[in-house]
């Protein structure tokens, strides 16, 4: 989305995000619904009356305005139960003592909390930290707005039931692997369904960047973050290249790599020179520096396969090998060092361990057809064919498969 | 992750509900409704006619051919479905078995996962 891009329109998001953070640190975690409305009524207001009286702190006029909104709210609601305490609550002094930062990062914890399922996660994050609105989320994942108004309804329902409190600041470490989780599972959704489908309206993509970055910002200390950032900005960087004009997906052996954005490569790359020297290698980190060895060969050929393969063995090391999709990577990697009957041997003994991995067969169907094995080839793109839920990969292999069975005809 | 439910009905089994077993079916698709909207899980749903209602147009090297029935002829057939999205795998096989069909012997439903999705307003 381009105005999304925009600075006037992530200046907004910025205010919003910190406006809201006030209100509920102040009010409670259990006061979102009415905190987001009175964060809304305050935005319109400010879109009324800024262009004519623009107002000296931006922050400052949003907070006090979305304060007194809240208050009105509370105020008119007699039918609330805590009237009472509620209204002694509003005599507390609002807490805008936290930085920016912070107040993006404890949103962010907020609502990547544990007691909410992964979807609820992820579209409360959407909405509330990144401000899309629902509209935009059941855009984005093909899903109609209900559904998500109602995920979101629930999240904060939950939210309340569990936890009245605001996430404290300095506890950055809290929960970090959850909001590391989301922002990665939010980054990898957005490609499959690019690949799977038609362009759509909200770049979630970019978003997931966008709130890392701000993660990165809020706690320059987590290696994992920085880590995470750079993995997303070396896989950013092949995107063009990722999907043909007819939409098909090019493997990265096939990908033409002059069409890689290497300002994002540069990016990513700085990052890692930068964190790597003193870091513990993290599951994310581990994963940037492998996509950082792609992004600087030249072809398939000219990559540092060994180093990979070693970076692959930390990265199952440090995971304890509960990852199925490193280890079938590291599979990948270790038929380039190793050789094809070497990795069809591994892949064997992990479809045994997870019989139901589509990913497995497409694997063993290309290590196949490269060996020469045309026959046994041509069962596994079957195979492969029929396990995989995407789109793209489905007529990636079929193009495969198409294309060995014609030559051998 | 979306899935299709699919409900497969056989007309004999249907004729031959009790009523019981008819309060049942209504009920419970009532409940897993009004559930799987609350949770945020639900997509949509659509009940199909009988299949003497169908019509099948079948590629062919002249002219598209149009017959009328079904597609196969079949004992059961395709009644009607729910379109949800879901967690994973575990919790559609969970769902599934809340359907009231599931308590009913001769009826079936069928998860397959989608792979493809336009909901029209994007």
């Amino acid at each position: 989305m381009s105005d999304i891009a925009s600075p006037g329109e992530s200046l907004w998001r910025d205010l919003a995000r910190q406006t809201l953070a006030r209100l509920l640190r102040t009010y409670g975690s259990d006061q979102f619904d009415l905190c987001e409305d009175a964060v809304q009524e305050a935005l319109m207001a400010a879109y009324r009356q800024w262009t004519t009286e623009p107002p000296d702190d931006p922050q400052a006029w949003l907070t006090a305005t979305a304060r007194r909104r809240y208050v009105d709210r509370v105020r008119s609601d007699a039918r609330r139960r805590d009237r009472e305490d509620r209204v002694s609550m509003l005599q507390a002094p609002l807490r805008t003592d936290v930085s920016r930062g912070d107040d993006a990062l404890l949103l962010l914890q907020l609502c990547c909390h544990p007691a909410l399922s992964r979807s609820a996660q992820v579209a409360l994050t959407l909405r509330a930290v990144a401000g899309l609105t629902t509209e935009q989320i059941a855009t984005a994942y093909q899903l109609p707005t209900t559904t998500i108004a109602q995920r979101i309804t629930r999240a904060k329902r939950r939210l309340a039931e569990v936890d009245r409190a605001f996430p404290r600041p300095g506890h950055v470490e809290e929960r970090m692997a959850v909001v590391l989780d989301v922002l990665y599972i939010m980054f990898t959704e957005a490609h499959h369904t690019t690949d799977g489908a038609p362009a759509h309206d909200a770049d979630l993509a970019g978003e997931a960047v966008h709130l890392t970055r701000l993660l990165r910002k809020a706690a320059p200390e987590s290696t994992e973050a920085a880590g995470l950032l750079a993995l997303m900005l070396l896989t950013e960087a092949r995107h063009p290249a990722r999907v043909g004009p007819l939409g098909q997906l090019i493997p990265l052996d096939e990908q033409d790599r002059t069409l890689w954005d290497r300002r994002f490569i540069a990016e990513g790359l700085a990052l890692l020179d930068l964190v790597t020297p003193s870091a513990a290698p993290g599951p994310y980190l581990l994963q940037a520096c492998i996509a950082g060895l792609h992004d600087q060969a030249t072809d398939t050929e000219s990559t540092d396969w060994q180093e990979i393969h070693a970076l692959y063995v930390v990265l199952e090391h440090v995971t304890e090998g509960r990852n199925p999709m490193i280890t079938l990577n590291r599979i990948v990697a270790e038929a380039m060092v190793q050789g094809d009957d070497v990795a069809l041997a591994s892949l064997d003994d992990l479809a045994a361990r997870h019989p139901r991995l589509a990913r497995i067969a497409s694997v063993r169907a290309h290590l196949l057809e490269r060996s020469g094995r045309t026959g046994a080839a041509v069962t596994a793109y079957r195979d492969a064919i029929a396990a995989t839920l995407n789109v793209a990969e489905q007529r990636h292999l079929r193009d495969r498969l198409r294309r060995i069975t014609t030559a051998h005809e | 992750m979306k899935y299709l439910i699919m409900m497969h009905v056989d007309p004999a089994v249907l004729e031959n509900l009790t009523d019981e077993q008819q309060k049942l079916l209504g009920d419970g698709h009532s409940a897993f409704l009004a559930s799987t909207k609350e949770k945020g899980e639900f997509i949509s749903t659509q009940a199909l006619a009988d299949p003497s209602q169908s019509k099948v147009v079948r590629g062919s090297d002249d002219r598209p051919e149009v017959t009328d029935g079904p597609f196969v002829e079949a004992k059961e057939f395709m009644g009607g479905f729910y379109l949800l999205d879901v967690e994973d795998e575990a919790r559609i096989v969970e769902l599934a078995g809340q359907i009231p069909d599931v308590q009913i012997p001769g009826l079936a439903v069928e998860i397959r996962p989608v792979v493809f999705s336009d909901l029209g307003d994007g």
